[in-house]
Formats: C-alpha cells, structure tokens, sequence
C-alpha cells in the first residue's frame, strides 16, 4: 500500500469563495461514509447516549467569569401559535357573498363556515348557480349584509384534508405509451362529494326559497355598471 | 331677476360643506359679511360660513339668537320638518339617502321591479296603439 498521505488542504476547496469544487453526492462519497456504513451493516456507529451525570457535590458551583452591567430579562421563545386568519366581521355563516376572482368571478355564494386553514367554505348552491361546495379566500370576497338561515345545514364533514387534489401514481411510459396522445384519466368527481354537495344544498335550498326573489338574486352575477362607485355602494 | 330668498334671521338653510352637511339649520344671527350664526334642535349652536349654506323658502318667527327652547317651539309652530320634506328640494333628497342605503340584494330587487313595470307599460302600450289603428 502506498504511503498515507497527510492531508494538506481542505477535502471540498473554495473555487470561488461560496461556491465549493464538489457536489453533496460527491463529497459523502469522499467522506467514505458509504465504506463505514458498510463496515458496520449498514448502520453508521454511534455512541450509546451516556447516562445524566450526578452532579458532583464535591466540586462547588464555579462564580461566573463576567457579570453583565444592566439587568436583562432573558427571553423565552414563546410556542408559535398558528391561527386561522382573523374573519371580518361583516362575515358570518349565512352571508351572503361575492366571488371577485377565478372562474365563478361576479357569483353570488353562500358562506358556510371558516376552515382551519383560515379558508372560507362556501357553496352556490349548485343548483341555483353551479358554485360548488368549495374554499375560497376572505380577500376575494365582498361580503353583503343579505344573510340566509342557515341553522338546517350541516357542515362538519368538510375539512382542508377533504379539497386537497388526490395524488396520482406515474407510470413510467413505454416508447409506445410516449408517443399515444397524453389521454390523462378523466377526472370523475366521485360519487361521496356529489352527494355531499346534494346534502348541504337542499337544507340549504329551503332557506333560500323562503325568502322572495333570493334564488334569482343568487343566480345571477354581480356586475358594475354605469354610474355605480364602488367605495359608495352598500353592500 | 330679483332674489326671493334672504339671509335674515329665522331663514332655514341647508349645509352643503363640511362637518355638518346635509343638515338642516336656521340662521339666528348674521356674524359679518361672510358668516352667519346657525342653530338646530339637535346641535350645538355655531357660526358658518354663508358659503357653506342652501338658503331654503322656508322661514321661522324668532328673536335675535333665541334660547334653545324658543327655538325648538317656532320650529315646531312652523312645522319645519313637515313642510321640508313635502318640499320638492326635500323629497328629492329623501329619495338619494334612500337610494344610497339600498343593500345589494335591494338594488337587484328594484331592478327586477323596474323591468316588470317596463313591461306593463309596453304592454299597455301596444294595446293601446293597435286600438288605435284598428
């Protein structure tokens, strides 16, 4: 074997300060990580956690190299508390909305209820003017001060998890699969949501055709016209 | 063109500028050539600029700067109010309050209400013209 040869510079040198000359897959293969795993069964060795010293009771506690002039309050980090974001107040379920952006733009929606997620859970009904149940976000919205009874409705069921997209497995492609037209699998709604959403409209359908002039009202879009200024209308 | 209504003390007015627009008040004392002393039922009595007033037709029977309860018994003697909102000025002012107010689901309503009568009219209409070249 060839002499050992001390190492003489660092074993990932700067080529340029912050850019290193080899990757991260490069260097654990330096480190030789793999040949210690291997050495070992794969694992890489550790040193069982010792166990809690006794505090020495012969050895007096140390006085402190340096006191500091002014007393300081040592801050403890506080556990970091995510909330939901903060509803308006003109927002409460049963309100009435207005969907300012996304396809349903101009829709006047149903508000259900705040998700975890700070998302607001709205629905058309879809009947009345094919809003599904679906989230939304509080900044692209105006909330009127029509409200619908919405007492009869149940909405536990519907959570952040329950619009989350289903994650679909890719097959690798055979040369032939690559050439075909890419016929992704249609995507069927399936049959649990559609009856959810039949579930929660047609409680919330009686509400609505108790009031007159609500259903019409729900079906039709909000548009801006002539002479109308926003930061004066009523909503 | 002579002027029909006068600065003098009793005459109500409207404030069209300012902290106090849209309200109406009578002209108790005239301060100089630019303002005015002004009073309300409802408000703390003080001084405008006349440039800031609507001079309306109506007037009120009182003294120099009254006491508030004076005030509060001409205006009522006069029936300010009544007579304000039976106005043409007052009941076109009614109606933009109103309009202002009007919620969204209020206004797709008035719309809706608006479309029908034009159709009752248009009906009535045609019926009418075919009458009339029949």
């Amino acid at each position: 074997m060839a002499p050992k040869k001390t190492r003489t510079g660092p074993r990932n040198p700067d080529l340029v300060p912050g850019i290193k000359k080899f990757s991260r897959s490069k260097m654990y293969h330096k480190r030789g990580l793999w040949a210690i795993k291997a050495k070992h069964g794969g694992k890489f060795p550790t040193h069982d956690a010792k166990p809690a010293a006794q505090p020495d009771v012969a050895a007096p506690e140390k006085a402190p190299k340096f006191y500091p002039a002014d007393d300081v309050k040592k801050t403890r980090a506080k556990p970091k508390k995510n909330n939901p974001t903060k509803l308006r107040a003109s927002i409460t379920p049963g309100t009435v909305l207005i969907l300012l952006a996304g396809r349903f733009m101009g829709k006047r929606v149903v508000f259900l209820n705040q998700l975890p997620s700070g998302l607001l859970l709205v629905t058309g009904p879809f009947k009345v003017n094919g809003v599904p149940v679906k989230r939304v976000n509080q900044a692209y919205v105006i909330a009127t001060s029509t409200k619908v009874d919405i007492s009869s409705v149940d909405v536990s069921k519907f959570d952040d998890k329950y619009f989350t997209k289903e994650k679909t497995k890719k097959a690798k492609k055979t040369e032939g699969e690559f050439f075909k037209s890419d016929e992704e699998e249609k995507s069927v709604l399936p049959q649990y949501k559609k009856d959810d959403q039949k579930a929660v409209d047609t409680a919330l359908l009686k509400a609505i055709e108790a009031v007159p002039d609500l259903k019409t009202y729900l079906s039709a879009r909000f548009s801006l016209r002539d002479g109308m200024k926003p930061h004066q209308l009523v909503f | 063109m002579t002027f029909k209504r006068f600065v003098e003390i009793g005459r109500v007015a409207l404030v069209n500028y300012g902290k106090e627009y849209g309200r109406l008040v009578v002209i108790v004392d005239v301060v100089d050539q630019n303002r005015a002393l002004i009073d309300a039922p409802d408000m703390v009595r003080c001084q405008i600029n006349f440039k800031r007033l609507s001079l309306t037709d109506i007037k009120i029977d009182i003294p120099r700067i009254p006491k508030k309860k004076t005030l509060i018994a001409a205006m009522e003697e006069a029936d300010v109010k009544n007579k304000w909102e039976k106005s043409s000025w007052g009941r076109k002012l009614i109606v933009q309050q109103r309009r202002a107010s009007l919620n969204d689901f209020d206004r797709f309503k008035v719309m809706l209400a608006r479309i029908k009568r034009g159709g009752v009219i248009r009906q009535e209409l045609a019926r009418l013209k075919k009458e009339n070249a029949a």
